[in-house]
């Protein structure tokens, strides 16, 4: 059950969610971010830094520029709540790979203090599918315990994924949400311009045996069996 | 040119017309820079306007386009066309006349750029888009006249500011162009006049006859009106018995979804068959020409219809108007009443059907102020700066501008007479860079300013995606809806709506029940039903706030000892009212709690109108989430708003307190429901947000994110930015309507009565029905959501995997 040696802050443990997925223990955080207490590992997809550059590039409109900062927040918070030793971003943690080159000074910098002193995988997207310029390994799978972990959900069991941007519906309230069963475990997006897919729709249905459960993020993580 | 040519005077003749004194005058007064004729429906107004353009073109001299005709609908731009065709094909005159909107066709658009009529009849919107091309200066070329129909209705929203700003356009194009508007009665005709014209022209203003009054009643029935609801289903039998009466009766609905139930019960009783019709703005456009050729044609006895039918279409003979539901708004039933009948100098009929008690109450009041001709209408505030951006974008797509002369030119529209340099640069740097703190996007720029000084796009290409989003109508994003098979769309349906839908529930659409299959590439399809109990169409269609000459009227009829003008069932709801609990007096706030459904509710009587009592509504919930009562979510109504929440409010003293409230407010603003909608409007005009894009959404998928994401992240790292600066202006006036707040503050100066109870209270009944609750996102809402998680995870049995 909690372990409280596991370096997590009162707050979290009040806040997460755990649960067992595949023999391995899990946190999910109402951030967004998955934590594996006995791995040291902390997991977050879906990033898309870089979007609203991208967008003014394309089309000319031009967005609050300000998703990268509001992104990294968020994580350095989630870092410093869980304190672990490798950090995977799971793929799409840019929005192009123009975007990734061009990201401000200020945000590299931020971007490598959070970086100092972890083993720091980009696991590569369909959006961020090359190599990139900035510290940390470029992967395009991991194998953490009895878990692998890759961008786009594929027919293996004991997998963590990102790629769909889940969202659940409780109580007319509609959150990003993880959604997992006995195989696989789908991540919501954890960047601030993103999007979501609603849980019932059949593209991420049918990626389930049985009918998952969605852990809800917001300001708790809550667990609801979908329908 | 004060005389008809003899030509027309024969025309007159063979009409058997003479001309009205308003005509006439029109013409004598023709050459004047600009001219606003008030005149009634069947006045003869649109002849009026036209008559002018008609005679200078008759000569056959003229090259290209010289009158152009704005009216606020589509339907109206055909109608007119219709309508000239006749003195035109009469009178053998040398002139073409083409209308122009977004249901003209690509081909027919393309030929009118490069060959003008003479007379062009289209819309703000298409106009705006007409002027963001590159070849605007041959179009608009010896421009003679422009005539702004209805211009009443365009004033009151920001469709009029964009129209006003294309017309400056227009003038620099065409020097010599004269502005003509026509308008219904209003309270206060000056200031519209001083939009139309351009500033500091004056305006002349021609008064037509205004009629007899009209002949207006309530519809008397033999079944009460019910409690609650909106529907007016009691009222049918009635309804249909004056349909019979009539030839052509227009009967009209404040909402889409109440039109839509109310035609679909009105089918149901119709045993007779009459030929009914349904017309209002969510039905496909196939849908609606079928029922107004219908109605042009004498076909139908009756037709069901929301504010798409508001503005002065020539339906032919109605000769009954029905009002269902409270007109909310004098000024506004004054026009529709105008609808019937018409026969210049012949009062028009109407009859108001009240759809609950409450609305009874309402009628009455609306009535007295009909015959006290006593119309109500707020001032305008400036130019709104949202549209100015979008102008701004118009105007680069139409080539490379100088700034300074730019803003010159809009500092010759009324209402932007009184914008400031600064004001402008700030929009002209939101266009070009984004305008943020972070001046993030110095090589994505929206805008470039040359060596030469002038303004350009940085991406020509761009254009089309700036052309695609031009307009101001605030629409929520709505999906088309289609038989499952069948390329037809039905109708449309709000995008939160169809997210409520599973498959196997029935909603009406355009008068028929249908059932949701599936969303195929964000199309609701859906298959017949012969069922005659639907889930309810909850697409909302406009609700307007009742004006604050109207809630006075019903607040004076409060203090009534006892109410002879009231029909029986209705004085014996407001004397239960006044037995169980008590009435609501006008300078005082009353509050009742009682417990409902395990809830604790309490009501707050404060007659501010709809807008204002939501914002008392998100303010007094705010402070209840920090004395930890945990509320979970109110409803607003014109006169009141119901909260209920998992405590008891002891003394709501503390919730209506005025400077907890103004302190309140300010913290509030920034992170709230209704500033987001509002900001979502703004952010969408100024070319923020995208409403429509080049390739058609696929799926859901990733597609969009919420605007209040964006909302969320300028408010924490941009607070100052113009975005955040017109929503907050803008939601003051509008949907937050603080100012109304601040009249009921003073008008009851801290008298607040709290009446404590046991039950639900008479006055407070119809406020359970009322749509458009707004769940409170607290403690209490995580609450129940965590309840009901769990509830969830037990009953599946799936505590843990």
């Amino acid at each position: 059950m909690l372990d409280l040696a596991s370096g997590l802050s009162q707050a979290d443990i009040m806040t997460a969610y755990h649960f067992s997925f595949c023999g391995t223990q899990c946190a999910a955080l109402p951030s967004g971010a998955l934590h594996l207490p006995d791995h040291d590992v902390l997991c977050v997809s879906d990033l898309h830094l870089g979007k609203s550059e991208r967008i003014a590039r394309r089309s000319g409109v031009m967005l609050p520029p300000y998703e990268v900062r509001e992104t990294l927040e968020k994580l350095q918070a989630d870092i410093a709540a869980t304190r672990p030793t490798q950090i995977i971003c799971l793929g799409d943690s840019f929005d192009d790979l123009e975007a990734a080159a061009r990201l401000d000074e200020e945000m590299l910098l931020w971007l490598a203090q959070l970086q100092a002193g972890k083993t720091w995988i980009w696991v590569e997207g369909n959006h961020d599918p090359g190599p990139i310029n900035l510290g940390g390994t470029h992967r395009s799978e991991i194998k953490i315990g009895t878990l692998s972990f890759r961008h786009i959900a594929t027919a293996m069991t004991a997998e963590v994924s990102g790629h769909y941007h889940p969202k659940h519906r409780v109580a007319g309230r509609s959150r990003p949400a993880f959604l997992y069963d006995d195989c696989r475990l789908i991540m919501p997006a954890y960047g601030a311009y993103t999007g979501g897919l609603v849980s019932l729709t059949p593209a991420l249905r049918q990626l389930f045996m049985r009918p998952p459960i969605a852990i809800m993020t917001g300001h708790k993580a809550i667990p609801v069996p979908v329908p | 040119m004060s005389d008809l040519p003899p030509l027309f005077t024969d025309w007159f003749k063979t009409r058997g017309w003479t001309i009205h004194p308003h005509q006439q005058h029109m013409l004598e007064q023709a050459t004047e820079p600009a001219l606003m004729l008030i005149a009634p429906t069947g006045g003869g107004k649109t002849l009026a306007g036209f008559l002018p353009s008609l005679i200078e073109l008759a000569d056959g001299q003229h090259k290209g386009l010289h009158t152009l005709y704005v009216s606020p609908l589509k339907a109206l731009a055909a109608d007119i066309k219709r309508n000239l065709r006749t003195p035109v094909t009469e009178m053998d005159l040398p002139i073409r006349i083409e209308d122009r909107t977004g249901d003209t066709t690509y081909t027919q658009k393309r030929r009118q750029r490069a060959d003008p009529p003479h007379i062009l009849l289209t819309t703000p919107e298409s106009l705006a888009l007409l002027t963001s091309y590159e070849d605007a200066p041959h179009i608009f070329k010896g421009l003679q006249r422009i005539i702004v129909d209805e211009i009443h209705a365009l004033a009151e929203s920001k469709r009029g500011d964009q129209l006003m700003l294309a017309l400056s356009r227009l003038q620099t194009l065409a020097p010599g162009l004269r502005r003509v508007g026509l308008s219904a009665t209003v309270e206060d005709p000056d200031a519209i006049a001083s939009e139309l014209a351009r500033h500091p022209d004056p305006c002349t203003i021609i008064n037509a006859d205004p009629g007899p009054d009209p002949d207006i009643s309530m519809l008397v029935t033999q079944e009460k009106p019910p409690w609650t609801g909106g529907g007016a289903k009691y009222a049918i039998p009635a309804v249909l018995e004056e349909v019979k009466k009539h030839k052509t009766t227009l009967i009209f609905h404040n909402t889409r979804a109440q039109a839509e139930i109310f035609f679909h019960n009105l089918w149901l009783a119709n045993t007779d068959d009459l030929p009914i019709g349904i017309h209002h703005g969510s039905l496909a456009r196939e849908q609606r020409e079928k029922v107004e050729g219908a109605m042009v044609a004498g076909d139908l006895r009756a037709i069901v219809c929301t504010g798409s039918l508001d503005l002065g279409i020539d339906w032919g003979d109605v000769d009954l108007v029905i009002q269902v539901g409270a007109p909310k708004n004098v000024k506004r039933l004054v026009q529709r009443i105008g609808r019937a009948n018409h026969r210049y100098n012949a009062p028009s009929k109407a009859l108001l059907v009240p759809a609950n008690r409450f609305e009874v109450v309402e009628c009455v009041a609306a009535l007295e102020a009909v015959k006290a001709h006593d119309l109500d209408g707020d001032p305008k505030g400036p130019g709104p700066r949202d549209v100015l951006c979008q102008h701004i974008l118009i105007t680069a797509c139409a080539g490379p501008f100088d700034a300074d002369a730019l803003y010159q030119e809009i500092k010759t529209v009324g209402a932007y007479r009184t914008l400031s340099r600064a004001a402008f640069d700030d929009c002209l740097d939101f266009c070009a860079t984004g305008g943020y703190a972070l001046r993030a996007y110095d090589k994505w720029k929206r805008l470039l300013q040359r060596a030469d000084g002038l303004w350009q796009l940085r991406d020509p290409r761009a254009a089309q995606r700036i052309r695609m989003n031009i307009g101001t109508i605030q629409d929520t994003d709505t999906l088309k809806v289609r038989l499952k098979g069948n390329f037809k769309p039905l109708g449309e349906v709000e995008e939160a709506f169809a997210a409520t839908l599973t498959p196997g529930d029935t909603f009406l659409i355009g008068g028929q029940v249908v059932r949701y299959e599936n969303l195929k590439e964000m199309t609701v399809e859906v298959s017949r039903r012969a069922d005659k109990t639907p889930k309810i169409a909850t697409f909302m269609g406009t609700k307007f706030a009742n004006s604050t000459q109207l809630s006075q009227r019903i607040l004076r009829m409060f203090a009534q000892t006892n109410w002879p003008e009231l029909p029986a069932h209705t004085a014996e709801w407001l004397a239960l009212q006044r037995q169980f609990s008590k009435l609501p007096e006008a300078d005082r706030i009353l509050v009742e709690s009682f417990p409902h459904e395990g809830r604790h509710h309490i009501c707050i009587y404060g007659f501010a109108g709809r807008n204002a009592m939501q914002t008392l509504g998100m303010l007094a919930t705010q402070r209840m989430e920090e004395l930890n009562l945990h509320p979970l979510g109110f409803v607003a109504t014109d006169y009141a708003t119901l909260i209920w929440g998992l405590d008891p409010v002891y003394d709501p003293a503390p919730l209506l307190q005025p400077d907890n409230m103004r302190a309140d407010f300010e913290t509030w603003l920034s992170g709230n429901a209704v500033m987001k909608k509002t900001f979502r409007g703004a952010a969408t005009i100024a070319g923020l947000i995208e409403r429509n894009l080049p390739q058609a959404r696929k799926s859901g998928r990733q597609a969009t994110f919420s605007s209040d994401i964006l909302y969320d992240t300028l408010a924490k790292y941009d607070p100052d930015h113009l975005m955040l600066r017109i929503t907050r202006e803008e939601a003051m006036r509008g949907l937050v309507d603080f100012g109304r707040i601040e009249e009921m503050l003073t008008r009851t100066a801290g008298r607040i009565d709290h009446v404590k109870l046991d039950r639900v209270t008479p006055l407070s009944l119809p406020m359970f029905l009322e749509q458009g609750r707004i769940a409170v996102a607290g403690a209490g809402q995580d609450r129940i959501l965590e309840e009901e998680a769990a509830r969830l995870m037990q009953e599946a049995g799936v505590a843990t995997l």
